[in-house]
C-alpha cells in the first residue's frame, strides 16, 4: 500500500521537473522583499507537495494498525517498524544458508534478476532491431510471439529446471523468458517508428549505412528500447519473488516464504516493504535513464 | 531499413563545352509522369511535366494541395523515380538522392539528439570530408550557421530553439553541403505569419549572396511572387500537369514593403491568385498525393 502510494508521488514531480527542463522558462520572479519571503513561498510549495504523501502514509498506517487491532497475529506498525530498524542495522549476516541477512537475500534476488534480464536484453534487443527492419521476421515472430507472451513465466520454471537441472539456472531462466519480450516487441516497434523524414535526411546526405545507424537508428530507438527495459525489469522483479518461493536458496521470495513457514509474520511485512521499495528504486533509475536520452520528447 | 540508399554518385559530366547549355538548362525535366501503384490502384499523380531551370534561378511550384507540387519537388531530389521521361540535372540523369540537390523539409527534420552544429556537420562532413580537414570542415559548418543568423545557437539541441530556427538549421544544412540545388517543400508552412515573413527576407538576402538555383514549393501567393523569378502554376490532380508559367520581372534586392503597392506586384499576384481560384478552382476534398 505504501509502495503504491509512494509509487505515484515521484514521477508526478519528475513530469514537472521535465517540462520546466524542455521549456526554457524563467524561474519564477522573486517575489518583492526579502529573501526570506521567497523562502516562505518555497516552503508553503514543499509543504503543499508532502501534505497530500504523508496523508496518505498516515491512512494506510492507520487503516493497518487497525486490522492488526482485530487480527492479533498481524503486527502492529510499531513492532514492525522496531523490528525493520533491527534487521536493517545487520542486514549482512550469515548463519548457515537458510539464515542470512536481508541484505544478502535482496542482492541475491537482485543478482537473478540482472542475470536473467541481461541475457534477455543481449538477445532480445538485437531480435527486436532485426524484426523492426525486416518484414519478413515481423510476420514471421509476430504470431509466436502473442502465442507466447501472455504465459505466465512461472510456467516455464518447471522446463528450466529440466533443462538445467537445478533450482537458480531455473529461475534465471524465468527471469529472462519473462523480460525478453517487452524488450524485442518496444524495439522493434521502435525501429517501425524511425520517422521517415530522418530516412529521407539520410538519403539526401548520402549517409553511409554505419552513419545511419549510429546517427538515426540507434538513437531514434533508444527511447523505445528503454521503454522495454523498464517494463522488463518491473515484472522481473514481480516474477523472482514468486520464482523463489518455488525454488528455495537465498533470496528474498524465499525469505518471505521461509517466515511464512517460522509464522513470522512481521518479517513477512518487512519484506513486502523491502520488495517495494527495490522495485520503486528500480523503476525510478530507468526513468532517470529513458529521460536522459529523450532530447525533448515526452516519455510514457 | 525501408530504404535502399543510393549507390555514390557517377563522375562529373564532362564540362566545359555543354556549361553554356547547362546553365541555360540546368534542370532539365522532360515528358515526366508519375504514376503511383498503391494498394487501392494506380494513381497517376503527375502527367507531361516540362520544365527547365536556369542556373541561379528562383522557381516556385504553386498550386491547390493534391497537384502533385511535392510530388514533383520529391523527383527532382531523387526521393522518388519518375515513371516516364527524363530528368536531368547539371547534365546528368537525377538517379536518387544525393547532396548535390539539398532539400529543405517542410518539418525541418532536424535530428533531435543532435546539436545544431551536429545536424549540419553531418552533411558537410558527408560531402566535403575527403578533401578537408575536421578544422575546415567544423569552419564551413559554423559558416552555414553563421549564413543564418544562428552560430550563437550551435551547441543547443533541437527542441531547445524555436521553429523558425528549427527551419534556419534546416537551411543552413541545405546550404553548408554547397548543392547545386536548393530544394524547398513548403519550408515556412509550419510557421506563423510573422516569422515565416522574418525568414522570407533572410532567404531573399542568403541566396542574393550565395546565387543558388533554388526550386521551392509553396501554397502562399505572396511568398511566390515575392521570392521567385519564375512561378510554376500547377493544375489540380489527379494527373496534374503545368497550367501556365509566370515571370516575375520584379528587380532586386526585393523589398516587401515597397512591393506591396508595386503595381507590378499588384498584377502578378493577381495573375496567380486568378490562375489558382478561377480557372483551376480548389478541388473537392482530394488528399495530397
Amino acid at each position: 500500500m505504501s509502495a503504491v502510494l509512494e509509487h505515484v508521488e515521484p514521477p508526478v514531480k519528475a513530469e514537472s521537473a521535465m517540462s520546466a527542463q524542455s521549456v526554457p522558462v524563467a524561474s519564477p520572479p522573486p517575489p518583492k522583499g526579502s529573501p526570506a519571503a521567497w523562502l516562505a513561498v518555497r516552503a508553503t510549495a514543499l509543504v503543499k507537495a508532502l501534505v497530500p504523501v504523508l496523508l496518505g502514509a498516515v491512512v494506510m498506517t492507520t487503516l493497518w494498525a487497525v486490522i492488526a487491532h482485530f487480527i492479533p497475529q498481524i503486527p502492529t506498525p510499531l513492532v514492525t517498524w522496531i523490528e525493520a530498524v533491527k534487521i536493517f542495522s545487520d542486514p549482512f549476516y550469515r548463519n548457515g544458508p537458510n539464515d542470512q541477512g536481508i541484505g544478502w537475500n535482496l542482492l541475491s534476488s537482485l543478482g537473478r534478476v540482472g542475470l536473467g534480464f541481461g541475457l534477455a536484453a543481449l538477445i532480445g534487443i538485437p531480435l527486436g532491431f532485426l524484426i523492426g527492419r525486416f518484414s519478413f521476421l515481423d510476420k514471421m515472430s509476430s504470431p509466436v510471439i502473442s502465442l507466447l507472451r501472455p504465459v505466465s513465466p512461472l510456467a516455464w520454471l518447471p522446463l528450466g529446471l529440466l533443462m538445467f537441472k537445478a533450482a537458480n539456472p531455473a529461475a534465471i531462466w524465468a527471469i529472462f523468458i519473462c523480460s525478453i519480450w517487452p524488450m524485442i516487441i518496444n524495439t522493434a516497434v521502435g525501429v517501425q517508428r524511425v520517422p521517415q523524414d530522418y530516412m529521407n535526411v539520410a538519403r539526401v546526405l548520402n549517409l553511409s549505412e554505419w552513419k545511419i545507424v549510429t546517427k538515426i537508428l540507434f538513437p531514434a530507438v533508444l527511447p523505445y528500447t528503454l521503454t522495454g527495459v523498464r517494463l522488463a525489469i518491473g515484472t522481473a522483479w514481480l516474477v523472482i519473488v514468486a520464482a523463489e518461493m518455488l525454488t528455495g536458496g537465498v533470496g528474498i521470495g524465499f525469505w518471505v516464504w521461509d517466515e511464512w513457514n517460522n509464522l513470522n509474520v512481521t518479517h513477512i511485512i518487512i519484506a513486502i516493504f523491502a520488495i517495494g521499495i527495490v522495485g520503486l528504486l528500480l523503476e525510478q533509475a530507468l526513468i532517470a535513464l529513458a529521460r536522459a536520452v529523450s532530447f525533448g520528447n515526452d516519455i510514457t | 531499413m525501408r530504404t535502399s540508399l543510393p549507390k555514390p554518385m557517377v563522375e562529373r559530366a564532362a564540362e566545359g563545352s555543354s556549361l553554356v547549355r547547362n546553365a541555360e538548362r540546368f534542370i532539365e525535366i522532360r515528358s515526366v509522369e508519375m504514376v503511383f501503384t498503391t494498394r487501392s490502384g494506380r494513381f497517376h499523380a503527375l502527367r507531361d511535366i516540362h520544365l527547365d531551370v536556369k542556373k541561379g534561378e528562383f522557381v516556385t511550384l504553386i498550386g491547390h494541395s493534391g497537384c502533385g507540387k511535392s510530388t514533383l519537388l520529391n523527383l527532382i531530389a531523387g526521393l522518388l523515380r519518375c515513371t516516364g521521361g527524363t530528368m536531368i540535372c547539371a547534365g546528368r540523369e537525377i538517379a536518387g538522392p544525393s547532396p548535390e540537390r539539398a532539400v529543405v523539409f517542410q518539418n525541418h527534420s532536424l535530428l533531435p539528439w543532435l546539436t545544431c552544429f551536429d545536424n549540419v556537420y553531418l552533411g558537410v562532413e558527408r560531402v566535403f570530408s575527403a578533401k578537408e580537414s575536421k578544422a575546415q570542415l567544423a569552419a564551413r559548418t559554423h559558416a552555414a550557421l553563421a549564413l543564418v543568423g544562428l552560430d550563437h545557437a550551435s551547441a543547443k539541441r533541437p527542441h531547445e530553439i524555436s521553429g523558425g530556427m528549427k527551419q534556419r538549421v534546416g537551411i543552413a544544412r541545405a546550404l553548408a553541403m554547397e548543392p547545386k540545388v536548393l530544394l524547398m517543400d513548403e519550408p515556412f508552412g509550419a510557421l506563423d505569419a510573422l516569422t515565416r515573413a522574418h525568414l522570407q527576407d533572410e532567404l531573399l538576402k542568403i541566396v542574393g549572396k550565395t546565387g543558388s538555383t533554388v526550386v521551392m514549393v509553396t501554397h502562399d501567393v505572396d511568398e511566390a511572387v515575392l521570392l521567385s523569378d519564375r512561378i510554376v502554376m500547377m493544375t489540380n490532380g489527379p494527373a496534374a500537369t503545368i497550367g501556365e508559367i509566370l515571370s516575375v520581372d520584379l528587380a532586386r534586392p526585393r523589398d516587401r514593403i515597397a512591393l506591396a503597392e508595386d503595381p507590378a506586384y499588384v498584377h502578378y499576384r493577381a495573375s496567380v491568385l486568378e490562375f489558382l481560384y478561377r480557372r483551376h478552382g480548389m478541388p473537392g476534398d482530394k488528399k495530397a498525393a
